[in-house]
């Protein structure tokens, strides 16, 4: 007789996801409900009621020119930065992972960009990039008026984009390092043995070797740069010069809760949404077919 | 339920300290109060909660601040949404008109009738009065912090062209500050461009020329009203500060480029700036050793008629929904802090003004504006009583004004960078601004300002 640990009654199995459901519906489901009923409606921001408007919040927010420059900054926000983050520790954790002088030391301190708080770090950027006070004030006396974020969109944009790759080069550096180190000795020393040179055994091993983690930080790190990107771009440039910070995440903070227009806020944070989820399909569609998992 | 509740509560209170024979000295009635000052002002705001505990024994005011005005905007609103409000909130200057339509509210006019108290609201100067009073003139709310903007200027810096007094109109401050420039003075005027900057920059300029912000007397006859500042004096007066940026001879100064333009006026960097009255005593404390300064009303075009400038800060509005121990509480609270003795305490710590003749009367006669770090603030009170308030000089009452303010910056920023001219940027202001207006009219639809 067969025998299989099964259980009989469907409901037990129910009974143990219960706990996991109840906390995604609270803390998603519920509020995304939320979120797309206040989207489809006008809310007075102390509740004294509502009126159904259906498509409206979308239609006009999708025809506020605004709106398009806010999507196009978020993108290359987005693109920009990822690549500077992944391409950086990439180098980073390659060079750690050959064991020169001192990697021990990299390895430790490289991490903790990513412990600091965006905001703390969004300071210490603001500091270092300020142009009459920072580090950027002594470029700027050899050059006058080379950097002036504040009134220059593309300076600005480069200072949300250099504090935003600091932070996420330590995070990626620790998966790209882990990564590295989980490729055998072996295939390496054998390919040296062979006369491949430190380039040529980075481009036909260890880089095939590591694409799934490439992958999961391009999804992550894109994902991220939409999302996390608020608080250093509240404290470095609060979306200005003249919007050309003003990110996706950043207007829909600045639209709902400074503007206390909590509908439009919510279409925003929809529109964001679906975003992400269609730029996410696309990297897993198109991209993942490249990626050799082991 | 809740009373129900209380009164259960209240009952198992009274059954247990006769229990325990505690002596009969009822406790105090509590009640919250949340403002959005922070730093040294917190700490005064905190003395003056503590100073009201300490006046008498029947209620406790418990002070929380809230980092900023907008924070404690959006943490009352969410607060409110939960029933979990404060009794009294302080709401910034251009909250009001959100504050109107909210329906969350206590009339402060009524709840200090309704306790006993009576207040002269003809003691308030009427240029700080009508911005917070109901087109009817009733007072929704009770003035608190406020100031007004002036012009600070660097009295070593101005002698060495000659001059001994402050120019009174902006073809003289073009002049002068060609002069500074000329004399060596790098950066003659700062200014800075950002949402905070509306505020001097246009709101009090249109008030002192009396022209309108926005149509229906700024709003104050209804929720129809639409911007007009692209066909006012104001695009003269943007027009004539990108011309003096252009020429060097105002600098744009801010926190994020390492020196805002207080910081700048102190440190004798820059010589002339348009802020509020509130800095004066920051400017006291920081400024370089020796240095001699004065303020001064803000400057209008030749030929114009000054008006009053409008009063800047907040009021404090008592919320709905509370019980009647804590609105009398509000009450005596509200009471406390109209006293001239409370004006001169509040306007000693802090750089506000009085809001009322009497308390100025007041600190007068106590010799507050005649010594050193003082003198020179009752400009402030000049600049505000200049003329009675018109129909357009009383204030602003614009939905969602905070966005509108946000516009300026943007648009400001895109002009002072050369992406678009004075006149397009502007019209871009305007176009955008009326869509944040529309859309607060469609959120309130068959509603009036009271």
């Amino acid at each position: 007789m067969e025998k299989r640990v099964t259980f009989g009654r469907w409901t037990i199995g129910i009974l143990f996801a219960v706990p996991q459901l109840l906390l995604i519906f609270t803390f998603f489901y519920w509020p995304a409900g939320q979120a797309i009923y206040w989207s489809l409606t006008l809310q007075q921001p102390w509740g004294g009621g509502n009126i159904w408007v259906g498509l409206d919040n979308f239609r006009s927010i999708l025809a506020n020119a605004d709106y398009w420059n806010s999507i196009t900054a978020s993108m290359v926000f987005a693109g920009i930065s990822t690549g500077l983050a992944m391409v950086i520790a990439l180098v980073l954790a390659a060079l750690t992972d050959r064991q020169l002088a001192g990697s021990w030391l990299y390895r430790v301190v490289l991490i903790w960009p990513y412990g600091i708080a965006a905001p703390a770090l969004a300071l210490a950027f603001r500091f270092i990039l300020a142009p009459e006070a920072g580090f950027m004030a002594v470029v700027n006396q050899v050059w006058p008026g080379f950097w002036d974020p504040g009134l220059d969109g593309a300076d600005a944009m480069a200072s949300i984009i250099i504090a935003f790759s600091w932070k996420y080069v330590g995070y990626n550096f620790i998966f790209f390092l882990a990564a590295f180190q989980a490729i055998p000795r072996s295939l390496i020393e054998a390919a040296a043995m062979d006369g491949s040179g430190v380039i040529r055994r980075f481009w036909d091993i260890q880089f095939p070797l590591i694409t799934p983690t490439i992958f999961f930080l391009l999804v992550i790190n894109i994902t991220e740069s939409f999302q996390d990107s608020f608080g250093i771009v509240d404290i470095m440039t609060a979306g200005g010069p003249a919007n050309a910070t003003n990110l996706m995440v950043y207007k829909i903070y600045s639209d709902g809760f400074k503007g206390l227009d909590y509908s439009g806020a919510a279409a925003q944070s929809i529109i964001l949404m679906l975003l992400i989820v269609a730029l996410t399909i696309v990297q897993f569609r198109f991209i993942e077919r490249r990626v050799h998992y082991r | 339920m809740t009373i129900i509740k209380r009164g259960f509560a209240a009952l198992a209170a009274g059954v247990l300290s006769t229990a325990l024979a505690v002596p009969a000295s009822a406790e105090p009635v509590k009640f919250d109060f949340w403002f959005g000052l922070s730093g040294d002002l917190a700490r005064v705001v905190d003395t003056l909660c503590k100073n009201f505990n300490d006046s008498q024994n029947d209620y406790q005011v418990v002070c929380t601040s809230q980092g900023n005005y907008d924070a404690t905007l959006q943490n009352t609103i969410a607060a409110f949404r939960a029933g979990k409000q404060p009794t009294v909130v302080q709401v910034y200057d251009v909250g009001t008109a959100t504050m109107m339509l909210s329906g969350a509210y206590k009339p402060a006019d009524k709840l200090m009738e309704e306790n006993g108290y009576k207040i002269d609201y003809s003691d308030y100067f009427p240029g700080i009065a009508r911005y917070y009073a109901t087109s009817k003139g009733e007072m929704l709310s009770f003035p608190f912090n406020s100031s007004t903007a002036l012009m600070y200027w660097n009295k070593d810096a101005f002698a060495k062209i000659g001059k001994t007094e402050a120019p009174k109109t902006w073809e003289d401050v073009g002049a002068d500050l060609k002069a500074l420039k000329d004399a060596g003075y790098d950066c003659p005027m700062a200014i800075n461009i950002s949402a905070n900057e509306s505020w001097q920059l246009m709101e009090q300029f249109s008030a002192l020329h009396n022209q309108p912000i926005a149509t229906k007397n700024n709003g104050y006859d209804g929720l129809d009203a639409r911007l007009e500042v692209n066909k006012t004096k104001f695009v003269q007066y943007v027009t004539d500060l990108k011309k003096w940026y252009d020429a060097g001879l105002i600098k744009i100064k801010s926190k994020d480029l390492g020196q805002d333009m207080v910081q700048a006026f102190a440190t004798g960097t820059c010589q002339l700036i348009l802020t509020s009255v509130g800095d004066h005593g920051t400017v006291g404390r920081t400024q370089k050793e020796g240095m001699k300064w004065d303020v001064a009303e803000l400057p209008v075009y030749a030929g114009t008629e000054r008006k009053n400038s409008l009063v800047g800060g907040a009021s404090l509005w008592v919320l709905s929904g509370k019980s009647d121990a804590e609105y009398k509480g509000a009450a005596a609270f509200l009471n406390f802090i109209h006293d001239p003795k409370t004006a001169l305490f509040w306007s000693t710590n802090t750089g506000y003004i009085p809001v009322t003749k009497s308390g100025f009367d007041f600190m007068k006669s106590n010799g507050f504006y005649d010594k050193a770090p003082y003198k020179g603030r009752e400009v402030a009170i000049e600049s505000l009583t200049a003329s009675e308030p018109t129909e357009i000089t009383r204030g602003i009452r614009l939905g969602n004004f905070t966005q509108i303010r946000a516009e300026f910056g943007t648009q400001m920023q895109a002009i002072f960078a050369n992406k678009v001219s004075v006149q397009q940027g502007l019209d871009t202001l305007v176009k955008n601004g009326d869509a944040i207006l529309e859309r607060f009219q469609q959120t309130y639809p068959g509603k009036t300002l009271p």
